[in-house]
């Protein structure tokens, strides 16, 4: 214990060793503790000049014969901090990891829940007016970033629900899913298409790629449900033997805007579409942009009206 | 540079120890809060719509 003491305070200030160790020999007893002061004395003399070499000589650069030592400082100086620099640098983009994958999720976590609450009052408030044109809305008026509808997903689990927000820039989606501006609304004829991230950003859209066939995906406006089911074939899971010709999951590049069309995959306007489709958009694979995950569903009889099913349509309800 | 700030800290140890917690947190929520929402947009891992 006190043997550790002088040696740290010998190790803070290596000039001042020599009394230090002089006063252990002096107040232990005997030759013993001398000796192992001297013992301490003897590999502290290199050490201290050492200090001076990379301490001292660095700072006041005057002393004869600086050349070579200087230059070596130099270098190590250099190298270190191109270590620390690097080293540096390694962990922001980690810290950026970290970021990405959780840090965004608190913050939309945060502004769903605002979102909900706002979106809640407005419809209590006056459904007519703050609800969407229902139904054959049409061109969507409703403001960039606003929320106007709830998504539920029961193959996610019952508490699965985000609030849908006008439009797909970044400002948008980084609050939850986004609806194609120019899309249909949700129940009408035609394609109600949706952008989601796929991890961060509450990651909505995480686990599209788990739907099956026939998974419902409900929709809740001011005053409807409308319960859209996944295409394919619910018996054999198969997504492309839907009866339509549409897939119920592909898996497309960025540059395939025809999923979002009135009717997905037909690419011409003249043809009138006859369904009321719903399509989900992500990122894929995970953690890249590379793809995107398509998702196809259709709607599966009329909307309800909320007013009739206070808790939700048979989908929610009755499992 | 993190010799430096260390010796620049003040206080003994337990204040170095503190000092560059502060300064940790500091840079972590700058990093978090302001660099990293600005950095963002600018990178391609976030398109997730067809265009």
């Amino acid at each position: 214990m006190h043997g550790d003491g002088t040696r740290e305070a010998a190790r803070e200030s290596p000039d001042s060793d020599q009394p230090i160790t002089d006063q252990v020999s002096d107040a232990d007893e005997g030759p013993v503790a001398a000796r192992s002061g001297s013992r301490h004395g003897v590999p502290k003399a290199p050490r201290r000049r050492d200090a001076r070499r990379s301490g001292e000589g660095l700072r006041d650069g005057s002393a004869a014969g600086k050349k070579p030592r200087s230059r070596a400082d130099l270098v190590r100086t250099g190298v270190r901090g191109l270590g620390q620099t690097l080293i540096t640098f390694g962990l922001v983009v980690l810290l950026f990891v970290v970021y990405e994958l959780f840090v965004t999720d608190l913050f939309t976590n945060q502004r769903q829940e605002e979102l909900t609450q706002e979106l809640r009052q407005n419809w209590g408030d006056d459904p007519t007016v703050n609800g969407p044109d229902l139904p054959g809305g049409g061109l969507s008026s409703i403001p960039l970033g606003e929320g106007f509808a709830f998504i539920r997903i029961p193959a996610f689990g019952v508490d699965y629900v985000k609030v849908v927000i006008e439009g797909t820039d970044p400002d948008e989606l980084e609050q939850g899913p986004g609806h194609y501006v120019d899309s249909a609304m949700p129940g009408d004829l035609g394609n109600f298409s949706l952008a989601g991230h796929r991890v961060g950003k509450g990651s909505p859209f995480l686990d599209l790629d788990r739907l099956q066939p026939g998974d419902a995906v409900v929709i809740e406006t001011s005053d409807m449900w409308f319960t859209y089911v996944v295409l394919g074939d619910p018996t054999t899971g198969n997504f492309d033997a839907d009866p339509s010709g549409i897939p119920g999951l592909e898996i497309v590049s960025p540059q395939d805007v025809d999923v979002v069309f009135p009717i997905p995959g037909v690419d011409d306007s003249s043809v009138e579409p006859t369904a009321a489709y719903l399509t989900l958009t992500t990122c894929h694979p995970k953690f890249s942009a590379e793809q995107r995950l398509i998702i196809h569903a259709i709607l599966n009889g009329p909307g309800l009206p909320r007013a009739d099913y206070p808790d939700g349509p048979p989908a929610l309800t009755g499992g | 540079m993190y010799t430096w700030i260390w010796r620049v800290l003040p206080g003994g140890l337990p204040g170095k120890l503190v000092g560059s917690l502060v300064l940790l947190a500091g840079v972590s929520a700058l990093l978090l809060f302001i660099v990293f929402p600005w950095v963002e947009p600018m990178l391609p891992f976030n398109d997730i719509t067809v265009e």
